[in-house]
């Protein structure tokens, strides 16, 4: 029997990872909106919707610090391990993870 | 007898013959062995070049086989001989000098290859790389004393190449591309602590630099251009930028190559006779550069060569920096994406940095700075994939004190220590004396024992022991104390002390500070970010580099970001006052890019909402074409002058309040504060700019003009407080910008001027801002900042600054794909 093997991701490449500013972040367009692109102090890339899940603030124009970033419209704390609310706002929605893969320096962006 | 099998190796250098060891070690016997290498030399340990380069050592410290290894082993070496072809057929190798050698089993370790940067000139004298023998005696021969070196590359090569040649007397100067260095293996903080160790030794390092170009002088060259325009004059330059799989001879044999030779866990090429090690090997998509991995894969062959099983799973990595006197460690991995959670110690008196990544309660990484004593520590923590959790209060202070105290509980500890234990290492404090003072003085206080015992009362790092103490003696009648409201959560400090310490210190940056002040997370939050940012513009205008990274997006962006991710935009319009061809520009943008709100606002501007964020430079544009700047409306600074006609119309008008207010606001706009700042001036005391609900405020009368400050019309709703009144204008004007100025300085950050009004008391502002040397400094003080912030934000983006805020990284995932 012959296996077939399906990646489910399709890989797109959006640029260097150093086309992401240090404790910054930069937005990638998709047809389902945006996508936030984060690099960490320590040099760690996530990528989440852009969506706060708290009334939709753009978590890319948010301060980054450790691993996470300040919503730049209620200040609310969101990790970019799981896009989920830290502190007293924990378990209320989540901004959804995007797959996102580091090849020689690109970024890869993945759409499932 | 039968003959030998014939196994010969591409490579003498560390892991050639280090794979050969592990074969003589298992079975002696087995082969007739033929090493080729392309330096004339014996094998040496490349790791060393470095103390070689800085004339610690010399090249026969750094031999790791001599000649008398290869003859006892009855191994025959050509050195100097690269190898040119495989002829995997026929089972031979050709070497240059058309050398033929057969082989039953043939190992490559062919290494790598210095990275030479395409860079016009890099073909002139003086250009070269670091990676051998050759490259360390060619910069030894040009570092004569007084001669300049630049360094291209601020990793782990680049900056041991730089410390060797500023040892031999040169001055030298790494240039990165990043903010960082070595980026692969250092936090942000950590790199800075190497910057300025480095700038001790006399390296100097130039960040987020690019080469533009090499510049010669006779075929020589004579400096390095950079694309901002600098020229930093050289008379060596060394590219440090990379090292690159060394995969010609494999790739043109036809075997598997990808970024490396491709080899399977037994190291095996895709031709089964032939095997792969070292920084050739690509195993698992993964390349490595590093001596560890390297021994691991030599052992891993050694046991495939002699007929045994082991296999090659791949390897952690961890870096120790070898240039003497910088302790550095790093290990684990510091890409990806993952749950992680940061121990962060900093020791500011030691110049010691330390922060352990944990990930599922367990080790996942470490970064060691200044005591890189328990890096084998964390490393095999990391390795063991052990659970941390019962550790994790102690595991930062190493393995000693870990291990020392496991199983007892804190106060625990502090009562087993010694009477002779030291608590304080500042003052020399020991843990007798605290316990003595307070049983035969009847201290009850962290404040007392410092005033008695002097414990704790310098850099503070023992307060926590000393409270220990203070519980342990007195029990439940212990109350800790609470001192100043800390910054954040990353700090116990409270602002005052840490705007004190960063002018005393001569603190220059975030990390600075966060280290001086032993910040305990890697790079702060966004509540300490924001206000260390602000605190530094004040403290070194001119000097500081503001960190746009810890602004605020209306901050970084210049402009209100909305509900919706728009934004709103505000041209000034100086104390309120505007013309037809300003209002004209204004309702052409709102036409041509279809703003949908325009608004009046409360401080006498006219607001354009729902602009999108990538139109932001292009109506940036036009209006600085119709004259117009930024109006800051969004700014921890000065806001908008409010103001009434005055005397220029009004029949009640006492002074000409309009030009007053005009005058303050071209002196004061971009100007950065604690928080914002809105100024209202009225030209009679029936006050229609409404000037005493305003931060600082101005009532004209006929003998001259109040000052007021500390009014809020917000949150809150408070009228303002006379602070002063003074005869003429200029009078007006120096008091207000001195005020500006002590605010500025003294604030908290995110304190409007109302509140720091109440927390620091009317007169005490008012004996600084009405003596009228205290004033002149102030005024002078802000008159000095002002040279570098009155700048229009809008036209330095116009002109292509901070681009990259305004364009999404790729549009490639608009479309669906065709």
């Amino acid at each position: 029997m012959n296996a077939l093997v399906i990646d489910p991701i399709k890989w797109t490449d959006i640029g260097a990872v150093t086309d992401v500013p240090l404790r910054g972040s930069r937005r990638v367009p998709t047809l389902s909106g945006d996508v936030a692109i984060f690099r960490t102090g320590d040099g760690r890339v996530f990528a989440l919707v852009d969506r706060c899940p708290h009334k939709g603030g753009p978590l890319s124009q948010g301060i980054v610090h450790g691993h996470a970033v300040a919503c730049p419209l209620h200040n609310w704390q969101i990790s970019l391990a799981t896009g989920e609310p830290l502190g007293a706002d924990h378990g209320k929605g989540c901004a959804p993870v995007v797959p996102l893969e580091v090849r020689d320096g690109r970024l890869f962006l993945g759409r499932v | 007898m039968t003959p030998k099998e014939k196994l010969v190796v591409v490579g003498n250098g560390m892991a050639g013959c280090r794979a050969v060891q592990e074969v003589l070690k298992r079975d002696p016997g087995r082969y007739q062995i033929t090493i080729f290498g392309a330096e004339p030399r014996v094998n040496y340990d490349r790791i060393m070049l470095s103390p070689v380069l800085a004339g610690e050592k010399a090249f026969a410290d750094i031999v790791l086989n001599d000649e008398a290894w290869y003859r006892n082993n009855g191994i025959v070496l050509h050195a100097g001989r690269a190898v040119e072809a495989i002829d995997r057929a026929a089972k031979t190798v050709r070497a240059a000098g058309g050398i033929e050698a057969p082989y039953d089993r043939l190992i490559l370790a062919t290494g790598s290859d210095p990275i030479r940067l395409p860079l016009p000139g890099a073909d002139l004298a003086g250009v070269v790389t670091f990676r051998d023998l050759d490259d360390v005696e060619a910069m030894i021969a040009a570092a004569k004393p007084g001669a300049k070196a630049v360094v291209i590359g601020g990793g782990l090569l680049g900056i041991e190449a730089a410390y060797g040649l500023s040892k031999r007397g040169m001055s030298a100067t790494v240039i990165h591309l990043l903010d960082v260095l070595m980026e692969r293996q250092l936090d942000a903080s950590a790199g800075f602590l190497l910057t300025e160790a480095l700038a001790q030794k006399g390296v100097e390092t130039v960040l987020e630099a690019q080469s533009e170009e090499i510049e010669g002088r006779d075929g020589r060259v004579s400096g390095l251009r950079l694309k901002d325009g600098r020229v930093l004059p050289c008379d060596l330059l060394v590219m440090a930028v990379g090292i690159r799989p060394a995969i010609g001879l494999a790739k043109a044999a036809g075997l598997a190559v990808n970024r490396g030779v491709v080899v399977d866990d037994t190291l095996r090429t895709s031709d089964p006779a032939i095997y792969a090690i070292g920084e050739c090997v690509e195993h698992r998509g993964q390349c490595y550069g590093l001596v560890a991995p390297i021994w691991e894969m030599c052992r891993t062959l050694g046991e495939a060569l002699t007929d045994g099983s082991a296999t090659y799973q791949g390897s952690s990595l961890s870096t120790r920096l070898k240039v003497s006197g910088v302790d550095v460690f790093s290990a684990g991995k510091h890409t990806g994406g993952a749950e992680c959670e940061d121990i962060v110690f900093r020791d500011a008196g030691r110049g010691v940095y330390k922060r352990i990544v944990l990930e599922g309660g367990k080790v996942a990484g470490a970064v060691l700075f200044g005591d890189a004593s328990d890096g084998g520590w964390y490393f095999d923590l990391m390795r063991s994939g052990e659970d941390v959790g019962a550790i994790r209060e102690t595991l930062v202070f190493g393995q000693a004190v870990t291990e020392g105290l496991r199983g007892l509980d804190p106060s625990a500890a502090v009562a087993a220590m010694a009477d002779q234990a030291e608590i304080c290492g500042c003052n020399g404090v020991c843990k007798g004396e605290i316990t003595g003072a307070i049983a035969a003085q009847g201290l009850t206080t962290l404040e007392s024992v410092r005033a008695v015992t002097k414990a704790s009362a310098s850099c503070g790092t023992c307060t926590p022991l000393v409270e220990k103490l203070l519980k342990l003696s007195l029990g439940d009648a212990f109350q800790a104390q609470t001192g100043p409201k800390p910054v954040c959560g990353c700090t116990p400090r409270g602002h005052d002390e840490v705007r004190r310490r960063l002018v005393d210190e001569g603190l220059k940056s975030i990390p600075a500070v966060m280290q001086a002040l032993e910040w305990t997370s890697p790079d702060g939050c966004s509540a300490c970010r924001p206000a260390l940012n602000y605190y530094l513009v004040c403290a070194w205008p001119g000097d500081y580099r503001d960190d746009k990274q810890s602004r605020f997006i209306n901050e970084r962006v210049h402009a209100n970001i909305q509900k919706d991710g728009t934004y709103s935009v505000v041209p000034r319009m100086w104390g309120g006052v505007t013309s037809a061809a300003e209002l004209r520009a204004i309702a052409d943008v709102i036409d041509k890019f279809e703003i949908p709100t325009v608004k009046v606002t409360g401080g006498q501007r006219i607001d354009l909402l729902g602009v999108r964020k990538d139109d932001l430079p292009a109506v940036w544009a036009d209006l600085n074409a119709a004259g117009m700047v930024s109006g800051h409306a969004y700014a921890k600074g000065l806001r908008t002058v409010k103001t009434c006609v005055g005397s220029d119309w009004c029949r009640f008008g006492t002074q000409d309040s309009t030009g007053l207010g005009v005058r303050l606001e071209k002196f004061m706009w971009g100007s950065w504060s604690p928080a914002k700042v809105k100024l209202g001036v009225s030209g009679c005391p029936r006050n229609c700019a409404e000037a005493t609900c305003k931060d600082i405020g101005v009532i004209c009368v006929d003998s001259g003009y109040e000052v007021h400050i500390g009014g809020a019309a917000g949150l809150h709703i408070k009228g303002t407080e006379v602070l002063t009144k003074v005869a003429s204008e200029d009078e007006a004007v120096w008091t207000i910008c001195a005020v500006m100025q002590l605010y500025r300085e003294t604030g908290w950050y995110l304190e409007r001027i109302y509140k720091w009004l109440d927390r620091v008391g009317l007169s005490s502002i008012q004996s600084q801002v009405e003596n009228p040397e205290s004033r002149r400094a102030l005024h002078d003080r802000f008159a000095y900042s002002q040279r570098f912030f009155r700048i229009d934000p809008w036209a330095e983006r116009v002109a292509g600054r901070d681009a990259h805020e305004f364009n999404p990284l790729s549009r490639r995932m608009e479309f669906e794909e065709a």
